[in-house]
C-alpha cells in the first residue's frame, strides 16, 4: 500500500520493518518526528536521552547487545556524539547499527551549517543519503544489512529538503523478525575495550573494512545509472538528485545512494559513456573532491583552491532556481535572458549565501513588513528578557525558543554558540576579569543537556556568573518533546520528575532561588542585589510554556483602560504580539495607546506588573467586570 | 546486486504546482496536507514540502505541494506557482514572486499584522496598494473571506478550508474525493461545520462566474 510520508516517517517505517527494537535520540529540527514516529510501533523501545552523546551511547550498548538500534540526531547533534561516534566506528557492533544525521542546509532553525558526510569519511564508515521518502525507507533497511554485513555502524545522512518533504511510500505491514544476534553479552575485550593496544590492531581493521565496503559499492543497488543523452552526465545524490531531473532531464546520471565510500570503477565506466561529467551536490564538494582525486576528469578541469566546488554555490541548500542560474553562469546551459527571474546571482563556488525566493522579481516597490518568529503571547521567557534589558547586564545566552529574547525590543542576549555554551561561556569572561558581571540563560531541556557539566564548572571554580534556568517544564522549541523534568518518557510512561533546584544545589551552588517566571517584580529583585553580591548564584524562572495544553484552559484576555492608559510606551518594551497600538491617542502627548487583542492574550500579566499607571486589568479584574456585567 | 541501468524517457507533462502560505496557527499545513492527498487519490505523483522549526513561532508558513505524473524537485522554482494560496493578505504579498505570471491567487482579504508593525515602526500595506500589486502579476485573484465565513460558522479555524473549496471548484473538481480527504484529516465532531466551510468556498468561485 502506498502512502504519503515524510522523509523522517519513512526512517521510521523503515525502521521498524528492519525489526529494529532500540531507538535513542535527542530532538532537533530536521530530525525530531524520526524518533516521534517510531515510538509509536509496538514492540519497540524508543527513548529521548539528555543529549546525542547519550542517545548514541545507548544505541551503541543496544547493538553491542546483539539487537539492532538506531540513533538519531540533527547535524550538531552529531558534534555532541562525535566521540562516541569515532569509538563505535572501532569497534563495530554485535548487531545493526544506524546512525541518522539530519542535516540543515540553509539553517531553516539551526546555528550553524555544515556537511556531516565528512564525519562518516572521518569515521570510515559508510555513509548513504536518499533523495526522496521511498529511498529514506529502504536506504534505512539496506543500512541495517550493510552494518551487519561489514560490522561496523552506518550513517543516513539526510537534509531538511528529504526530512520534511512527503512523497508516496509502499509501506509494509510485516516487520523483519530480528531475535537477538547473539546468546549471551559479548565477553571480547579485543574487540570492545578500546584501550591503546587493542584499538592500534583495530585500525588497520577498519582501514580495511573501507576498502572492502568500497568494493561492495560497484554493485550496491543504490548506486544506479540512468543512461540518457550522452553530452552531460550528472554524478549526484540526496535531494540534488532530482534537481538534476529537474534541470538537466536529458542528461545521464550516476545517483549514489552511497556517497561514501565512492564505487571507483563505476564512477571511471561511467564517466567514459558521457562527454561532460559534473557533480551536483549540496553544501561540500564531498563527492566532486573525491572524484577528482581519483584522477577521473570532471567539467570544468580546473578548481580554484581553497574552495574546490565547481559551477554550484558550496554555502546554503540547492533549489531549481539556483541549479539552473549556477548551470547558465558556468555555460552549461543556454542562458535564458533573464537571470533577475531566478532570484540569484550565483557564481561558481562562491561561499555567498544564495537564498531562495529573496529579492526576486521586485517585491522591493512595495516594502513588506517583516514577520519574524517571536516569543508568543504569554511566553513565560518574556519577563526575564524584559528585566535583563532594563538591568543592561551582559547576557550569554544559549539555544532554544528564548534566543528570540535577541529580538528588539528585548533586545537582551550578547552571545549565543550552541546548546549548553551559556554558562561555560560566561564562566570564561568571569575568570579573565571581565568588569562586569554576566548573566548566564539556559533553557531546562538545554540545561540537563550539556548545561550541567558547566554548572558544575562555575561551582567548582567558583565565578561570579549568575545563571538563570528558564524552566518552562518542556523542550519547547522543538514542538514540546518530554525531557528529564516532565515526569513523562517518549513513550508515554510516568517517570521520576527530575527537580532542578535540588539538583543545582548538588552541584555545590549554594545561593538558589526558584520563582514564578511571571513574576517580574521578584526577579527584578532578586538579580539587582545578586548583581551587588559576589559568587556563583542560580535563579530557576519556573513557569510552563504557554502552549502546553494544561496552560491554555487558564487563558484569560486582559483589558487596557483607555482612561488610565497615556500611551508611555512600557509595555511594548516587552515585544508582546497581543498588545497594540490602538487608534486612539493619549489626548496630552498624543500618543497611540496601548490596547489588547483578546484572541491572543493568554492573561499572563507581565504587562499589567510593568505598566506604570494600573491601565491592564490583572486576570482576577477581568473576571470580575465580567461577573458584574 | 546488479546496478539497474535503465534507459528512461525524459519527462513528460510539467506538474501542478500550488503553493499555500499563512501565519503559523492558521492551519497552513493542514491544509496542505489535505491538498496533498487529493493529489494521491487523483493519482498523481506527490510531493509536499515544507520547513518546521522557527517558523512555528508566529512567523510566516509556506507549504509547496506538486501533482503530475512523476515529480521530482520538492521546491517550486519562483514564477512557476500556478495555485498560490493565501491565508492572510500580506503573506500572499510575500509569496507573489513564486506565482506564474497570469496564475490563479486565492486569497483571504483577513490581516494579521505582524510584531513589526504593531510595536514596530513598520506599515501595514493597504488595500489599494495590495491589489494593485497583485494586479501586475495576475488577473486571476480571488478574494475568498475565509475567516469571515467561518467565524459565521461558529470556527475560525475552519477558515482554510474554505479557501481549499474555491481552490477544489477552480480545478472544476467534484466534491467528493476532497469531502473525503477531509474527513479523515479532522476530528468527526468537526466534520459537517468543515462540509460547510468547503461548500461555502466552492460557492464563491461558482457566484464568481455567474
Ligand atoms: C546539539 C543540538 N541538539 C539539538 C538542537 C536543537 N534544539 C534547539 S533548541 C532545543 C531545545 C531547547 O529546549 P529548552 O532548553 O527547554 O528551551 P525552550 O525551547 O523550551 O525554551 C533543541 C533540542 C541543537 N540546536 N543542538
Amino acid at each position: 500500500m502506498k502512502r504519503l510520508l515524510s522523509g523522517n516517517e519513512a526512517v521510521a517505517h523503515g525502521a521498524w520493518e528492519a525489526g529494529v527494537s532500540v531507538a535513542a535520540g535527542y530532538p532537533g529540527t530536521p530530525s525530531t518526528e524520526i524518533l516521534e514516529t517510531f515510538a509509536r510501533f509496538p514492540h519497540v523501545y524508543a527513548e529521548w536521552a539528555p543529549n546525542e552523546k547519550v542517545a548514541l551511547d545507548v544505541a551503541i550498548g543496544a547493538a553491542y547487545a546483539g539487537r539492532r538500534a538506531l540513533a538519531t540526531m540533527k547535524h550538531v547533534g552529531v558534534n555532541v556524539a562525535a566521540d562516541a561516534f569515532m569509538y563505535a566506528a572501532m569497534t563495530g557492533t554485535e548487531a545493526g547499527l544506524v546512525i541518522v544525521s539530519a542535516d540543515d542546509p540553509s539553517m531553516h532553525s539551526s546555528q550553524n551549517e555544515q556537511d556531516n558526510r565528512q564525519f562518516a569519511k572521518f569515521a570510515r564508515i559508510p555513509c548513504l543519503e536518499p533523495a526522496d521518502s521511498q529511498d529514506a525507507k529502504d536506504l534505512t533497511i539496506a543500512a541495517f544489512d550493510l552494518s551487519e554485513q561489514f560490522d561496523t555502524p552506518v550513517m543516513l545522512r539526510m537534509t531538511t529538503r528529504i526530512c520534511h518533504t512527503s512523497t508516496p511510500v509502499e509501506v509494509d505491514a510485516r516487520r523483519q523478525e530480528h531475535p537477538p544476534l547473539i546468546d549471551k553479552y559479548p565477553r571480547n575485550p579485543a574487540k570492545y575495550v578500546m584501550v591503546p593496544a587493542n584499538a592500534r590492531k583495530r585500525h588497520p581493521i577498519i582501514e580495511h573494512r573501507l576498502e572492502d565496503l568500497a568494493a561492495f559499492a560497484e554493485s550496491f543497488a543504490f548506486n544506479r545509472v540512468e543512461m540518457r543523452d550522452r553530452a552531460l552526465g550528472i554524478i549526484t545524490g540526496g535531494v540534488a538528485y532530482q534537481y538534476a531531473r529537474e534541470i538537466f532531464p536529458d542528461a545521464s546520471i550516476l545517483k549514489l545512494g552511497m556517497t561514501y565510500p565512492l564505487p571507483q570503477k563505476l564512477i571511471r565506466d561511467f564517466a567514459g559513456r558521457v562527454d561532460r561529467l559534473i557533480v551536483l551536490e549540496e553544501l561540500d564538494p564531498f563527492i566532486e573532491d573525491q572524484v577528482r582525486l581519483m584522477g577521473v576528469t570532471l567539467w570544468p578541469e580546473q578548481v580554484a583552491y581553497p574552495h574546490t566546488k565547481s559551477i554550484f554555490p558550496i554555502t546554503g541548500e540547492l533549489n531549481p532556481a539556483i541549479v539552473r542560474q549556477s548551470a547558465q553562469a558556468a555555460g552549461l546551459l543556454p542562458d535564458a535572458g533573464d537571470a533577475e527571474e531566478a532570484g540569484a546571482s550565483a557564481t561558481a563556488a562562491s561561499p555567498q549565501p544564495l537564498p531562495a525566493g529573496q529579492k526576486i522579481r521586485g517585491n522591493g516597490d512595495l516594502d513588506l513588513p517583516a514577520r519574524p518568529p517571536v516569543l508568543c503571547p504569554g511566553c513565560p521567557h518574556r519577563g526575564v528578557f524584559y528585566i535583563l534589558h532594563k538591568l543592561k547586564v551582559p547576557v550569554n545566552g544559549d539555544i532554544g525558543c528564548y534566543t528570540l529574547g535577541v529580538v528588539p525590543p528585548l533586545s537582551a542576549i550578547h552571545t549565543t554558540g550552541c546548546m549548553g555554551a551559556s554558562i561555560g561561556v560566561a564562566h570564561g569572561a568571569a575568570v579573565a576579569g571581565d568588569k562586569e558581571r554576566h548573566v548566564a540563560v539556559i533553557g531546562d531541556s538545554t540545561f540537563f543537556h550539556t548545561g550541567i557539566p558547566a554548572l558544575l564548572n562555575v561551582a567548582y571554580n567558583r565565578s561570579n556568573v549568575i545563571t538563570i534556568i528558564l524552566d518552562n517544564r518542556t523542550t519547547a522549541m522543538t514542538g514540546h518533546q518530554a525531557n528529564p523534568g516532565t515526569g513523562k518518557t517518549l513513550q508515554g510512561q510516568e517517570t521520576t520528575e527530575i527537580e532542578i533546584e535540588p539538583l543545582v544545589r548538588a552541584l555545590g551552588i549554594d545561593q538558589v532561588v526558584t520563582i514564578d517566571a511571571y513574576e517580574v517584580e521578584a526577579i527584578e529583585k532578586t538579580l539587582k542585589q545578586w548583581l551587588k553580591q559576589d559568587g556563583p548564584a542560580v535563579l530557576i524562572a519556573k513557569h510552563a510554556c504557554a502552549l502546553l495544553p494544561q496552560e491554555r484552559r487558564k487563558y484569560v484576555a486582559l483589558e487596557v483602560d483607555p482612561n488610565a492608559c497615556n500611551g508611555c510606551t512600557i509595555c511594548f518594551r516587552i515585544g508582546c504580539p497581543a498588545i497594540l497600538k490602538s487608534d486612539q491617542l493619549d489626548p496630552k502627548y498624543h500618543r497611540p495607546l496601548a490596547e489588547i487583542d483578546p484572541l491572543l492574550c493568554t492573561g499572563c500579566e507581565i504587562c499589567a506588573r510593568v505598566c506604570p499607571r494600573d491601565a491592564i486589568s490583572f486576570r482576577d479584574q477581568v473576571v470580575h467586570l465580567h461577573f458584574e456585567a | 546486486m546488479k546496478n539497474a541501468t535503465s534507459s528512461q524517457p525524459t519527462t513528460s507533462l510539467p506538474p501542478l504546482n500550488i503553493l499555500l502560505t499563512g501565519v503559523g496557527g492558521q492551519g497552513t499545513i493542514l491544509a496542505s496536507n489535505i491538498v496533498a492527498e487529493v493529489g494521491v487519490a487523483l493519482g498523481y505523483d506527490v510531493k509536499k514540502a515544507e520547513v518546521h522549526g522557527m517558523s512555528q513561532r508566529g512567523g510566516s508558513v509556506v507549504s509547496q505541494v506538486r501533482w503530475g505524473r512523476q515529480v521530482f524537485s520538492p521546491i517550486i522554482p519562483p514564477g512557476e506557482v500556478d495555485f498560490l494560496l493565501a491565508f492572510e493578505k500580506l503573506e500572499a504579498l510575500r509569496a507573489l514572486h513564486y506565482l506564474r505570471p497570469g496564475g490563479q491567487l486565492i486569497v483571504d482579504p483577513h490581516a494579521i499584522p505582524p510584531v513589526t508593525v504593531t510595536s514596530g515602526d513598520a506599515h501595514y500595506p493597504d488595500d489599494d496598494a495590495i491589489q494593485a500589486k497583485l494586479a501586475r502579476v495576475t488577473p486571476h485573484v480571488h478574494w475568498i473571506p475565509g475567516v469571515t465565513i467561518a467565524e459565521e460558522l461558529g470556527n475560525a479555524k475552519a477558515a482554510n478550508v474554505v479557501l481549499l473549496g474555491a481552490f477544489s471548484a477552480l480545478l472544476g473538481h467534484a466534491p467528493d474525493q476532497w469531502l473525503d480527504v477531509i474527513r479523515q484529516r479532522v476530528p468527526p465532531k468537526y466534520m459537517e461545520l468543515n462540509e460547510r466551510a468547503f461548500r461555502r468556498g466552492r460557492e464563491l468561485i461558482q457566484t464568481e462566474r455567474e
